[in-house]
């Protein structure tokens, strides 16, 4: 396997990883707070179709992205109302949010656009397109460094730079900032958080709202960046995965980051049967390499590797003493 | 007591009076959904044209889950429509099921060809033969020398596929490279274009210049990428030309419309059991000419696969189907 290949797998790797990893993160937040969500996969793919269909309607794509944050905002919305405040299970609420997404999506893109459920192709400035950084075609001569900066780097639409930023941001949002202190208690426990005078609905709500956000960011991504329109179903299992990777990065971000990248590269692995055949001299059969991302959360789920421990308060709705 | 007896009763009569009253064919789609863009699509297309026509009304349903394919067409069984066309290999089971339990009912099925049931007509296609034709136009407009292959589930009727379209490239260039993937092993394979778009940029990576799709709707992605990229694809079942003009080079047809026209114009007295196969010569697959490609399409390319199908249809060329011995002489899977 020459440089290239090598390269232009890690590019892939890149792209797959972005819509894995504003999930993960959206699920970070949520979770951290002490609300589960298995609905990540039914909010993307609201997104998905809300800024696909701004997009091509709208004919701007920002437009589209702010009405992807916004379906997976109202969705966010009925999670928390569902789970928080009425203190139902948040797991069949999370399920109920998948099927109700993927049954909407569908039956509205059907009545606006009558293509079958899916959207209209979206092009030019309505999706986002890929950009140049800046001396990337000056710096593509160089050896080794100029195809990692022009090829892996540089080429990518905004949102995976935005992905790739929340990470940190994340990390000083939870781990340096008071609201996030108050945040991961919540998620503990809530009744200390209450004793201190913080309101543990709120901030919950709070949580579930920047889910929303990112999976938001996430579905948009998916319909506007990597594809130009929306197709039915066009998450499959995306969200998932992004559940996986929580627990694989037992619910930090740093860990997540990597959880998302590894995930991302067993994908872009599987696409290249050459180059994994080239390498290891045997194949690898595909399904292999897409059932790979579960093995790994069950060998860390069972405790094989370290252990991974939920948020204390998680699942469990928040009731005051009287 | 009394009142279920009534309500049974009502539902008796319903069904009874429904029996009599309808004699409609119906049609239902394989999971992928009626506006695939493909499949599907070409049979809604027949079914829609038959309306058009005649004037008559059919019958249509979406499977949308595993569950619900023997409850389906059980349904439209128990209703009385009649005959009643089932799409999608995936459905012999369903059909091998519910077929002999109405023996009244003319069935049919397409991409069947292996059941025996004196109420059924299977319906075949030899998509060896139509992607052999696109294959060598691939091969043809391919400056690299590799040209690549996405199907959707990996099952044997899309291997079918991959396996004439990899004999097409080779009778054309010997030494052509020909890649080729398969998006998944479950049906969310034929619902994934983020994946196809993908897969289609790692071929791209691999030196391919013409991509076909055989995907369903992952195909869109394929397309999508492939257009993105400035490299030529090649559409599926339907004709899929307009989707990117002047970037597709052609699409494989596979005229599961002409199948669903025939069975719902024949109706209930000129029902034909038995298995047909479509194939080149009575036009159940071909390769789409029209506006959007028309400059892609050379006057040598054009004159040298109307050859090869002539050839075909009198039996000089052999296009080995995948079927025969489950394996491919011109490419591994």
């Amino acid at each position: 396997m020459d440089f290239l290949t090598l390269i232009q797998i890690l590019d892939t790797t890149v792209r797959l990883a972005t819509p894995l990893l504003f999930a993960c993160l959206a699920g970070l937040y949520s979770e951290r707070a002490g609300i589960f969500d298995i609905g990540l996969e039914g909010k993307m793919l609201a997104a998905a179709f809300f800024s696909a269909a701004f997009a091509a309607i709208t004919g701007s794509v920002w437009l589209g992205l702010l009405a992807g944050m916004g379906a997976s905002l109202f969705l966010s919305a009925v999670h928390g109302l569902a789970s928080i405040t009425f203190r139902g299970n948040q797991l069949i609420s999370g399920v109920a949010i998948n099927f109700l997404a993927a049954g909407l999506t569908v039956l509205i893109a059907q009545d606006w656009f009558q293509q079958g459920g899916r959207t209209p192709s979206l092009a030019g400035a309505a999706r986002f397109n890929e950009i140049d950084l800046p001396f990337q075609s000056a710096l593509a001569d160089v050896p080794y460094l100029g195809p990692i900066y022009s090829e892996l780097i540089s080429g990518h639409s905004i949102l995976v730079y935005v992905a790739f930023l929340t990470v940190p941001l994340t990390w000083y949002i939870l781990f340096r900032t008071r609201f996030g202190l108050r945040l991961r208690a919540v998620g503990e426990n809530p009744a200390a958080v209450d004793t201190a005078g913080v309101n543990v609905i709120w901030l919950r709500f709070v949580a579930v709202g920047i889910c929303g956000v990112l999976c938001g960011l996430a579905g948009a991504y998916l319909a506007t960046g990597l594809q130009a329109g929306f197709v039915k179903d066009m998450s499959s299992g995306r969200g998932f995965i992004a559940l996986a990777a929580l627990i694989f990065a037992k619910w930090r971000p740093w860990y997540a980051l990597f959880a998302c990248l590894l995930f991302g590269f067993f994908q872009a692995l599987s696409f290249r049967p050459d180059v994994v055949k080239a390498v290891l001299q045997f194949e690898i059969p595909g399904q292999l390499m897409d059932a790979l991302p579960y093995i790994l959360t069950v060998v860390i789920l069972a405790g094989f590797v370290g252990k991974a421990i939920p948020p204390r308060a998680g699942g469990e709705p928040y009731v005051k003493e009287r | 007591m009394t009142i279920i007896k009534k309500m049974l009763g009502g539902a008796a009569l319903l069904a009874l009076t429904s029996t009599a009253a309808l004699s409609e064919p119906a049609l239902m789609y394989d999971l992928g959904g009626k506006f695939d863009k493909s499949f599907n699509e070409a049979a809604y297309n027949g079914a829609k044209r038959w309306a058009e026509e005649t004037g008559n009304s059919y019958r249509e349903i979406e499977v949308t889950a595993e569950a619900q394919r023997v409850q389906f067409a059980t349904q439209l069984a128990e209703r009385g429509f009649n005959p009643i066309v089932v799409l999608g290999f995936q459905n012999a089971s369903t059909i091998e099921e519910v077929a002999p339990k109405y023996p009244d009912t003319k069935f049919a099925i397409v991409d069947v060809g292996w059941l025996d049931l004196p109420n059924l007509r299977q319906i075949t296609f030899a998509e060896h033969e139509g992607s052999y034709l696109v294959g060598m136009l691939a091969a043809m407009a391919s400056e690299t020398g590799t040209v690549g292959f996405i199907g959707g589930m990996d099952v044997p009727l899309i291997r079918h596929f991959a396996c004439g379209y990899a004999q097409g490239a080779k009778s054309v260039n010997a030494d052509i490279n020909v890649v080729a993937n398969m998006t998944g092993t479950t049906p969310a394979a034929w619902n994934d274009p983020v994946k196809g778009g993908e897969l289609t940029k790692a071929q791209i990576n691999q030196g391919a210049d013409v991509v076909y799709a055989a995907a369903g709707g992952t195909g869109v992605g394929v397309l999508q990428a492939a257009a993105d990229a400035d490299i030529l694809s090649i559409g599926v079942d339907s004709n899929q030309n307009h989707m990117h003009p002047g970037k597709v080079l052609t699409s494989m047809l596979k005229r599961v419309d002409n199948a669903v026209y025939d069975v719902f114009a024949n109706g209930v007295e000129g029902f034909e059991p038995g298995v047909v196969t479509m194939g080149l010569g009575n036009d159940g697959v071909g390769y789409a000419l029209d506006d959007n490609n028309a400059s892609l399409i050379t006057a040598d390319m054009k004159s040298a696969v109307d050859d090869a199908r002539e050839k075909i249809i009198a039996g000089d060329v052999n296009v080995v189907a995948y079927y025969e011995n489950d394996s491919c002489p011109a490419l591994d899977f």
